[in-house]
């Protein structure tokens, strides 16, 4: 049997952040009355002009910079096609000549997927089909909400270097983290500041010819996206052994019975008649544009994990490779507590340990956690490292610093965590030798995995003050003695 | 069928000194116009609504601040009307169409909210042709305009209402839009003054777009000096529109006496022959009066200037039809219902647009689908490219350049509405600046054997308005007597 391979490319498309929309001073919000950000030039009324907001194309020119594009100077064309919610029944878009191109996004497994182009667009209003299930042909009236409408998009467009749906939800997934990283955007798929399209595609394991690709719409989340491609590489596969062949087409994926279907074929698609927009000068970005979107920008997450990965290891190729301390890397950039740990281990804490407990203990709470003051944590690190704390006592005293705060010090003589000073330890493993001398010999014998047992009777005794290092270690000197 | 002289306002500049000193009220100034309105729209037809009751508030208004010793701008109590594809808040803005009958704009043009700035008062909105599509206004949905000088004749178009209100005397001044003639033929057609500026000079917020890359808008006036005025307020840089240029408006007034002394005009050949012996006599005339005021007048010949005509009724169509697009009957203007958005929205543009708009957004839609678009858009928009080189090459040797600015006279009512072409060659001669983005000027400068005006324009390299404007004042100056309105028909 042939073996196929899966080749995905995505459009991703992303409403950008800023206070107004892309054409005219209406609030840029979600969620408001129907109709209420709207104005003469977002309504398309007759006779209205569209005025570039700056914001938007700093955001671009940032999110392409995210992205390693090439920012060069472009115009905006007219996309056109009739649909009541698109006020003026074309869209404000770049075509042939965008303000990003020719980047790539490093994913944490260490691939890298090309970015042929992230462009600017308006966006659409909305329609709401009232009556027959909310379904358009069964529907008595629609409903169009304008506030939308003139939205600032950037559309971020790969190339077809994605191999697997796997593959595929991490690219979405790390280029969410990189556009909130940017502030260009609140990646929030459910209010679709975030949309997805998928073009899927097979072909023979080892072809150099893409197959014919299908255009598969309405992926609401990570989840679908996934799953859409599934279906869609197997419904593809199954139609080639089959003798069929697979027809150029946009498709839905319905969410409830799991399945794409078709919306219309490459004959039946719209002509959008594109033409530069004569109503818009061409964007050049300028020095000083080019400046103002760097502003604020920090290192991308790619840059970050290596940065920890480092940091940890003092050895990059940790940093793509699948271990625990990777996932533990991936884990903190992702929820932004790498700053404290780097924080941290400048103020003295053992690298592995700080990502340690970032990773698992202070991800629980990453809120409270991005406020921990990076000494105290460190400080906490060292107090552990040393044998003050148990690892135990550790992630108590964590606990507490994270929901109410202060010195890591205080909080464990509060919690009675006071380290045994070394008189009292040696004095309760003298006790206890004493009271076991059978599992003292069998130790002093060889047997090793006695000292567990002697261990939990010290700490037992000790009300788990004792360290467990610095007991196995005063056990250890007396037999060797 | 002859016209004879009309009373005339006085020119602006007198008409606002009067207003601002308290000698005469806008109230009075404005009876005078509605008085003539009166007398003649009966006849002309040159408005689809005057709004008598607006006008009066506005008069008022101006006449309430010379009582407070406040002044109300270099146009006070001159009353002005507008060609009705321009906003204005609260009255009708139709484009002389039936899917914008009675449509309300929220918000005024940039142009009319400086004109009432600098005081003038309008008085209503002017008949076009559809949407600015035409040049006889029998594209109407209104029914035409008349010509002052024979109301057997069209006024031209498509401002032709705006040039009719001002060749009959019923307003000293009034604004049009021009997007490959719009101004300069109608004013050519009805003896009077019309200037299109160049692109960007003047906004186009609240100007309805036909073709955005050509739109301009512009004054029409009896008198050369009254139509700089007119141009000076409504000039200079708008942040409401991106094309707007970022200079301030030129300063015409001032310099309009310098005379032509030293300028180096062209005669452009290539027209001559193509329109009526009357309209190249004037050109060979006005070339003659200019040499004898001392300007340097020579012949050149522009081949590629005749590349412009086809051109331009593939790129102007191209955008039209994208800026028509939004009138689909979902917001505003006219909705004929269907079972479905799609039905409703081509039963409501089928109903709407008139014969003419729906050829020229076919045309449009047509030299913009995939396949064709190299063969028509990209082809049109190479050819603009050369007129716009051929232009420099011959501006490097002349400072102002002469051509017809029809080519004839006006024409009687039906003659060239079955056959577009016939009325689409009106153009010729106007298109090329159009495409350049250039500003001209038609100036009225003889009669025609059956005593109707002819007119002459003048070219001139972009933002060469100064240069152009006092070409113009010294062809008035020089042009025989009883060639320009105001006419009684």
């Amino acid at each position: 049997m042939t073996e196929y391979e899966t080749v995905v490319g995505l459009e991703v498309h992303c409403e950008l952040s800023t206070a107004t929309k892309l054409f005219c001073g209406c609030r840029n919000a979600f969620g408001e009355a129907p109709n209420t950000n709207i104005c003469p030039v977002c309504l398309g009324l007759p006779g209205s002009l569209p005025v570039i907001n700056r914001r938007a194309v700093e955001l671009a020119l940032r999110i392409g910079a995210a992205l390693n594009c090439k920012p060069q100077r472009s115009i905006f064309h007219r996309k056109n096609y009739f649909y009541p919610d698109m006020p003026k029944d074309y869209q404000i878009s770049q075509y042939d000549e965008p303000i990003n191109v020719d980047g790539f996004l490093e994913l944490p497994d260490g691939s890298r997927v090309g970015i042929e182009r992230a462009h600017m667009e308006e966006d659409t209003g909305k329609t709401t089909h009232v009556g027959g299930g909310g379904r358009i042909h069964e529907a008595s009236h629609s409903l169009v909400d304008y506030n939308r409408a003139g939205v600032p998009l950037v559309e971020i467009v790969s190339r077809p270097d994605i191999r697997s749906s796997v593959q595929a939800r991490a690219y979405v997934d790390e280029l969410r983290a990189i556009l909130v990283a940017t502030g260009a955007s609140d990646g929030r798929m459910e209010e679709g500041s975030l949309r997805v399209d998928a073009n899927v595609s097979v072909r023979p394991a080892g072809a150099s010819e893409y197959g014919t690709r299908c255009e598969v719409k309405n992926l609401n989340s990570l989840r679908s996206l996934e799953h859409a491609i599934d279906y869609e590489v197997a419904r593809q596969i199954e139609l080639i052994e089959s003798g069929q062949k697979v027809a150029q087409e946009t498709r839905h994926w319905d969410e409830a019975d799991g399945s794409t279907h078709a919306l219309r074929s490459k004959e039946e698609a719209n002509d959008y008649r594109y033409f530069p927009e004569p109503d818009l000068t061409p964007l050049v970005p300028d020095a000083h544009l080019l400046a103002a979107a760097a502003e604020g920008v920090g290192p991308m997450p790619a840059q970050r994990r290596r940065r920890l990965a480092e940091l940890v290891s003092a050895n990059a190729e940790l940093a793509t490779r699948r271990d625990g301390s990777t996932d533990q890397v991936v884990t903190v950039v992702d929820l932004g507590l790498d700053d404290l740990v780097v924080g941290a281990v400048t103020a003295g804490a053992d690298p592995r340990l700080a990502l340690a407990r970032a990773a698992n203990e202070a991800a629980a709470n990453p809120d409270a956690a991005k406020k921990l003051d990076p000494a105290a944590f460190a400080a906490l690190c060292r107090m552990e490292s040393s044998g003050q704390l148990s690892a135990t006592q550790s992630k108590e005293v964590l606990a507490e610093l994270m929901s109410h705060g202060g010195d890591p010090g205080q909080i464990a003589s509060r919690l009675g965590y006071e380290a045994m000073d070394q008189a009292a330890l040696e004095k309760t493993v003298g006790d206890v030798i004493t009271s076991n001398p059978e599992e003292w010999q069998r130790y002093c014998g060889g047997d090793e995995k006695v000292v567990q047992f002697l261990l939990g009777q010290v700490m037992r005794a000790s009300k788990g003050r004792a360290n467990g290092k610095l007991v196995a270690a005063a056990f250890a000197a007396r037999r060797d003695a | 069928m002859t016209a004879s002289r009309a009373p005339e306002f006085g020119s602006l500049v007198e008409i606002a000194a009067s207003v601002r000193s308290g000698e005469r009220s806008a109230r009075a100034v404005l009876a005078q116009s509605l008085e003539r309105v009166r007398d003649l729209e009966g006849d002309l037809h040159c408005f689809n609504e005057v709004t008598v009751e607006a006008a009066e508030a506005d008069a008022d208004a101006v006449d309430g601040m010379v009582r407070s010793g406040l002044d109300p701008g270099p146009l006070a109590g001159v009353p002005v009307a507008l060609k009705d594809n321009l906003c204005t808040v609260g009255i009708a803005t139709t484009c002389s169409s039936k899917i914008l009958a009675g449509w309300l704009p929220p918000y005024d043009a940039t142009v009319v909210s400086r004109l009432r700035r600098a005081g003038a008062v309008p008085i209503g909105k002017t008949n076009l042709d559809e949407f600015a599509m035409g040049s006889s206004t029998e594209n109407s949905a209104f029914g035409p305009t008349r010509n002052p000088w024979d109301i057997t004749r069209v006024p031209g178009g498509s401002s032709g209402g705006s040039a009719a209100a001002v060749a009959s005397g019923m307003v000293p001044l009034s604004f049009g839009s021009d997007t490959g003639g719009s101004i300069r033929q109608p004013a050519a057609l009805c003896g009077i003054v019309g200037v299109k500026p160049t692109y960007g000079v003047v906004s186009r917020y609240g100007l309805i777009a036909f073709a955005s890359s050509l739109d301009q808008i512009g004054p029409f006036a009896t008198t050369v000096a009254d139509a700089a005025l007119g141009l000076e307020v409504v000039a200079g840089h708008d942040p409401m529109d991106s094309t707007s240029l970022e200079r301030p408006a030129p300063s015409l007034l001032a310099s309009l006496g310098d005379g032509v002394s030293g300028l180096r005009i062209g005669i452009v050949d290539d027209f001559l022959s193509d329109v009526s012996p009357e309209c190249g006599a004037a050109v060979i005339a006005a070339a003659e009066a200019l040499a004898a005021a001392g300007a340097e007048v020579d012949r050149v010949r522009i081949p590629e200037l005749l590349l412009g005509l086809p051109a331009y009724y593939l790129i102007a169509p191209a955008e039209a039809s994208s800026n028509l697009s939004r009138y689909d009957g979902v917001r505003y203007g006219l909705r004929v219902d269907g079972p479905d958005a799609e039905t409703m929205n081509a039963r409501t543009r089928g109903e709407g647009f008139g014969p003419e708009v729906k050829r020229r957004i076919m045309i449009g839609t047509y030299a913009l689908s995939a396949g064709y678009y190299d063969a028509y858009y990209g082809q049109a928009q190479k050819a603009r490219t050369i007129v716009i080189r051929a232009f420099e090459a011959a501006y490097q040797n002349f400072d102002v350049l002469l051509t017809p600015t029809t080519p004839s006279v006006a024409f009687p009512f039906g003659s060239k509405v079955d056959d577009p072409i016939e009325m689409y060659l009106c153009d010729l001669c106007s298109i090329p600046s159009s495409l350049a983005g250039h500003p001209a000027a038609s100036v009225p400068f003889a009669l025609s054997p059956e005593g109707l005006p002819v007119g002459v324009q003048v070219l001139a390299p972009a933002l060469g308005e100064v240069e152009m404007m006092r070409v113009a004042a010294s062809l008035e100056q020089a042009a025989p007597p009883g060639v320009r309105g105001p006419v009684t028909p």
